[in-house]
Order: C-alpha cells, then sequence, then structure tokens
C-alpha cells in the first residue's frame, strides 16, 4: 500500500483544503514565517534546544498512563492516557508556544501576542514569554476572560497584557481577528503565536508538528508496555491542535482508528453548537481567518454563532488537515453535548482521580457513552489534553443552573 | 470597458485626480445606501466602493467592523446587495466596485455572485483575502463578465509580488498607505510614496492610495503621489455620527465634499 501523506503543498494547501487567504498586509509576515520555519525545522541545533526546554521545563516526556479503574469499570477494552495535564502549565499548548517562542527568537522579534479561548494558550504563551523576557500581549473575548478568570489572573501574573476583545460573540474567533489586526500593524518586531492548528499556512502545519511531540511519545510508550499499536486513539477537536498532535505520527498505522470528539454544545438541532462535522446543521467548506476549511456559516456565508460549554472548543472552523483527514476517510468525527461533556468531566474525576479540563472531557464522555463500541481486544489511547482546574467555577455554575431548571421542570 | 476603466480616462483626459468613497450597504439600511450613494456623487465622488458586510473583516478596524455589524443586523444578504445595486442604477452611472471579503462571495458561488454582479450593474469586484495565488478561478470570471479585478499590494509586498498582483489587476491598482487595518490616522505614513514609485514600475493602471485618509489636507497630500485616492472609515464614522436621517446624510456629504475638492485642486 502506498504511504499516506497530509503533508500540505508549498503553499499550505491540504489538498483542497488550507492555504493562505489572508489581506495581502499579512502575506509578507506568512512568507517570512513560513521562510524561518522551513530553516529551524531542518536545523539540528533549532531541534535540540527545543527538545532540551520540552524536558527541562515543560516536563516531557508525558506519562502514558493505564486507567486501571476506567477500563475495570468500562469492561470493553484497555484505556491509556497521554498525560498532557501533567505540562508545566496544565495542557498540551505549551509543546506549541515553546516551539514558537524559541522561533521568534530566532527571528529577532521582541514582542510576542497570541489570541486565547480557554485561557490555555495564553497561558502557556505567557510562560514561554516570561521565561525569555519578551514583551507579551493576550487577546481574549471578553466573554472567554469572564468564564475563564483565573487564567486571566495567571496570564497577568507572568507579566502579559491581557486585552479584552468585545466584536461579535466576544470568545475565540474574535480574539483571534484582533491578534491579527495587531500583527499587521506591529509586524515588523512582533510575532504572532496562534495557538491551534489553524489559520493560514504555514500555522496548520507548524503547530501540527510542534504538537505531534505527543503522538511520537504515545506511540513509542504503548508499543513498549503493549508490544502493540493501539487500535484507536481519541481526543477532543476545537481548532484541532492536541488531537492532530496525537495522529499524526500514526497517520500510516492504518490499523489505527482515530476519532475526534467536536463541542455539540446544546446539539446541533438547537443551532447552538461547534461540531462543524456533523451532518445535520454541520459546517461546509468556507474560508476563514486565512483557511479553507469546513467552517460553521449560514447561506450568505456569514460565520454562524457558536456555543461550548468549553471556551477552547467554541470556534466556528476546524483545522484544515482534520477536513482532509475526513475526507480520506481516515479519521471519524463525532461529537458530544455540554451535559455530557459534564458527566465527562465528573466520571474522570470520579474513577482515576484526574480532573480534565472540559475540552478533554468531551473526548472522555464519547468514551464513556459508548463504551460499548469496543472491543475486549481494543486498546485506546486518548488524549488527556488538559488539566480542569481551570474549568471548576464554570463547571459549579453549570451544575447550580442545571438544578434551579430542573426544580423548576418537576 | 467598465465605467471604472472610462472615468480614469476622462480624469486623465482633464489632468484631474479621482476620489474613491466607501462605504458599508446596508448600514444601516438598504433604500439608505442608495440616497448615499447619490450624495456622495452629487459631491463629486468619482467612484463608490460598495463594501459587502461579512461577519469576521478581518483586515478593518472598528469603524468599518461596527458597520458592517449593523449591515448585518439589519438584514443585509448577498441578494440584498445586488437589488440595492440596481436601484442605484436607475438613477446614476457612477462606478461601483464590490469590496469584500471570500467567504461571502464563496457562499455565494463565485460564478453565480460574477454573473448576478454583472447584470445588477457592478463594475468589479476587490476580494480582500483572496491572494493572487487562488485567483485564478475568480479572475477568469471576471474577465469573463467584462468586470475589473481590482487588486491590492501593500508597503510590506516584495517587488516580485507587486508585479504578479498589478499583472492581474484591471480598473486600477489599490495601494495600501500603511500597515495595518482601516481606519483614520492621524498623519500620512512614508512607505506610502515608496509603495507607490515600486507599483508605477510595475504597471501603467492608474493607482488609488487609500487606508488612513480623513482629512482634506490628507487627501490633498495623497493624491500629490497617486492617480485617486480612497476614503472609507472616516466617511462611513461621519455618516453614522450625522445620524440616519436624509438631513444627517446631506451633511455628511457635504463634509466628504470638502475632502472631494481637495483633491480636485489643482496643484
Amino acid at each position: 500500500m502506498s504511504k499516506l501523506s497530509t503533508d500540505p503543498d508549498r503553499r499550505g494547501h491540504f489538498g483542497p483544503y488550507g492555504g493562505m487567504y489572508v489581506p495581502e498586509t499579512l502575506m509578507f509576515p506568512l512568507e517570512e514565517l513560513t521562510r524561518e520555519y522551513f530553516r529551524a525545522r531542518r536545523d539540528p541545533a533549532f531541534r535540540k534546544q527545543l527538545l532540551y526546554y520540552l524536558r527541562e521545563y515543560v516536563g516531557r516526556p508525558t506519562p502514558l498512563y493505564f486507567a486501571e479503574r476506567m477500563t475495570q469499570e468500562l469492561g470493553t477494552a484497555r484505556f491509556y492516557l497521554k498525560r498532557e495535564d501533567l505540562c508545566h502549565t496544565g495542557a498540551h499548548k505549551i509543546n506549541n508556544s515553546m516551539g514558537q517562542v524559541l522561533l521568534a527568537r530566532r527571528m529577532g522579534k521582541e514582542r510576542i501576542i497570541a489570541e486565547t479561548g480557554a485561557g490555555q494558550h495564553g497561558v502557556a504563551t505567557a510562560t514561554a514569554a516570561a521565561m525569555f523576557g519578551m514583551e507579551c500581549v493576550i487577546y481574549m473575548g471578553e466573554m472567554d476572560m469572564q468564564r475563564q478568570a483565573l487564567n486571566v489572573f495567571r496570564m497577568q501574573s507572568l507579566g502579559a497584557t491581557v486585552v479584552g476583545v468585545t466584536a461579535g460573540q466576544r470568545t475565540l474567533k474574535e480574539a483571534i481577528s484582533e491578534a491579527m489586526r495587531d500583527w499587521v500593524t506591529n509586524v515588523r518586531h512582533t510575532h504572532y503565536v496562534l495557538g491551534s492548528a489553524l489559520g493560514a499556512h504555514p500555522y496548520p502545519l507548524m503547530v501540527r508538528d510542534f504538537q505531534s511531540v505527543i503522538g511520537r511519545e504515545a506511540r513509542r510508550q504503548i508499543l513498549k508496555k503493549e508490544g502493540r499499536l493501539p487500535t484507536h486513539l481519541i481526543a477532543c477537536v476545537g481548532g484541532g491542535s492536541n488531537a492532530i498532535g496525537l495522529f499524526h505520527p500514526f497517520l500510516n498505522d492504518r490499523e489505527v482508528k482515530m476519532i475526534g470528539v467536536e463541542a455539540g454544545g446544546f446539539g446541533p438541532k438547537s443551532g447552538l453548537h461547534a461540531a462543524r462535522f456533523a451532518t445535520r446543521n454541520g459546517g461546509k467548506v468556507g474560508i476563514l481567518q486565512g483557511t479553507k476549511t469546513f467552517v460553521l456559516q449560514d447561506r450568505d456565508g456569514q460565520i454562524k454563532l457558536t456555543h461550548s460549554v468549553s471556551a477552547g472548543l467554541d470556534y466556528a472552523a476546524v483545522g484544515p488537515e482534520h477536513s482532509l483527514l475526513r475526507d480520506m476517510g481516515r479519521a471519524e468525527y463525532t461529537y458530544v453535548n455540554d451535559t455530557d461533556a459534564v458527566f465527562g468531566f465528573d466520571r474522570l474525576c470520579q474513577l482515576e482521580g484526574i480532573l480534565p479540563a472540559l475540552e478533554t472531557a468531551h473526548a472522555f464522555a464519547y468514551v464513556f457513552r459508548n463504551a460499548r463500541r469496543f472491543g475486549k481486544d481494543d486498546l485506546v489511547v486518548m488524549n488527556l489534553s488538559g488539566r480542569g482546574d481551570k474549568d471548576v467555577q464554570q463547571v459549579a455554575a453549570w451544575k447550580a443552573e442545571q438544578a434551579t431548571k430542573s426544580r423548576k421542570a418537576g | 470597458m467598465t465605467r471604472i476603466d472610462e472615468k480614469f480616462r476622462t480624469l486623465k483626459a482633464h489632468g484631474h485626480k479621482g476620489f474613491v468613497a466607501y462605504i458599508c450597504v446596508g448600514d444601516p439600511g438598504l433604500d439608505e445606501t442608495v440616497d448615499t450613494v447619490l450624495r456622495l456623487e452629487e459631491q463629486g465622488a468619482d467612484i463608490v466602493e460598495l463594501g459587502v458586510p461579512f461577519s469576521d473583516p478581518l483586515a478593518d478596524g472598528r469603524v468599518n467592523q461596527e458597520a458592517t455589524a449593523r449591515a448585518l443586523a439589519a438584514g443585509m444578504s448577498m441578494p440584498g446587495v445586488f437589488r440595492c445595486i440596481e436601484a442605484i442604477r436607475k438613477q446614476s452611472q457612477v462606478p461601483l466596485l464590490l469590496f469584500t471579503y471570500a467567504n461571502p462571495i464563496y457562499a455565494y458561488g463565485f460564478d453565480r455572485a460574477v454573473k448576478s454582479a454583472a447584470s445588477a450593474g457592478a463594475d468589479g469586484f476587490l476580494l480582500l483575502d483572496l491572494p493572487v495565488e487562488e485567483a485564478d478561478e475568480f479572475a477568469g470570471l471576471l474577465k469573463r463578465r467584462a468586470l475589473n479585478n481590482v487588486t491590492l499590494v501593500a508597503p510590506t509586498s516584495t517587488e516580485e509580488r507587486i508585479e504578479r498582483i498589478a499583472r492581474a489587476a484591471t480598473g486600477f491598482l489599490y495601494c495600501v498607505s500603511r500597515e495595518g487595518v482601516t481606519g483614520a490616522q492621524e498623519s500620512l505614513s512614508p512607505s506610502a510614496a515608496r509603495l507607490l514609485k515600486k507599483a508605477r514600475q510595475a504597471t501603467d493602471l492608474p493607482m488609488a492610495l487609500g487606508f488612513g485618509i480623513s482629512t482634506p489636507d490628507q487627501a490633498r497630500a495623497a493624491a500629490r503621489h497617486a492617480d485617486a485616492i480612497v476614503v472609507g472609515s472616516a466617511i462611513v464614522a461621519k455618516f453614522h455620527e450625522c445620524g440616519n436621517s436624509p438631513e444627517g446624510r446631506r451633511r455628511a456629504a457635504r463634509w466628504t465634499g470638502k475632502m472631494i475638492r481637495a483633491v480636485k485642486e489643482p496643484v
């Protein structure tokens, strides 16, 4: 069988998706970044430096933990958790932030900007910037600032300026637009650390490369522990960086099934969700924030409002490589609604003593609700992409609201 | 030959500079947009750029973002844009350029959008986030319908890119006067003159300079370097500030007229 490849062409096309759909003012910084990134990618000194900080500062490799009670309780497959929640700052996001901040230093940029949804990417970027003594500005939707107040405080403590974005629905999408506007204006001395496998080339490729450390480690670890490849990989998908980081190194292990779990919000039928791949009421191919991919939009091409209990999955488009994986049939995408996500959050806490991020909880909810889809011989690797300390207030408020609703209904 | 081509030919024959006014279609409504265009023409605007509202206008500053949001909230849509053009064409032959982002046009269908625009009476398109490398199909469709493909160069564009973009352009070349998004600025950027000089070497097309022009003095200064200037945010802000009434629009148009006359004064 021929080798599968999802590597983009010179202008960042993943099959019919991806590309560089940006205003001309952004072309120069993107081309400069592409050039520098490809140089760094080939440079052993850069790779060595990144590896050093990932090991000594981030705490890699992260464990691949055998989830004993979860395995017992579900009584089907054997479940392993890739513990990205144990990375410094509590999520996989720092793999990418560290890589991009090192790249920015190499390019001689003095100022770092980033967008953030749940705040994990903002915290990771502010952390890397603080460590290297660089100026850092984080754009965050005001709605997300409210629901992720803890992370706002963390970013500020790390010396970053957090700028609230009031446009549109005041979440991740608007924060990305605002960060891009800053970049266009200050491009000569600023690097924009985009946090997911989204946006214009080279970001989807670069972020995937930096996150692929997850899958490379997991592959090595599972072979060592079980002597065979997993049957399934499961991860949540917002922009899709933790999922592509886990999936990509297994691309040519065709017997390994890949499942991406999107945010179903109140359910696709309600129109309040972020399930771009849902067959009913899902997305269609469009162009948003620099890339061609599946986008939630109305008939006129206006971007739809999205909803998810988790700020990190609350986005109208999906990374272009996921659109290609879906077309190829190499990965399968499904969704989990808010209620189930909170159930997944609780269940993992109780079974394994691990508090997952609400984003991550979507992937777990899928498994808890669909345990019977797995067989005795199945071996499942799940990406535990982040820890949930940031979400406890949000979950508490959500539960209080549900309790009020059910009292009223009763 | 489109109305835009003819306009630049006439301007050149008379030794005049052109004034391009940008407004957002449907801000605050369709009828108001028609009225605004007619008033701007009356004040001497040579070309009107009609912004087709898109929910996520990446290259726009706050003023145009808010105008877009108002237009969408009022229900503006692609069919609405074409109805608006038809209504303008009943009363005016002012050149009309559609200025927007790729997604609303892509969603409507490139072919269908170009066809509808041509039959409604538009003269060309400028799609901000459809770079020249991705634009072959769209440019071909425009050519087939005899519409202009106006493209944009920025101070950060390399000479190689300027050449390629200028080659693809018809009607005129839009030169962005500074790094950043749309929006009025206090002073005119020095990078503008450099960009125009580079662009001159790449094409004989007329050149319009835009982004950040907000006063008659700036307009006059900018016009010295270019064949035309584009004013957007400042006009959008003025019309909004003057209020949604015929009297408000009359005042805003007269205010714009001062800038237009500054451009038309003999140097």
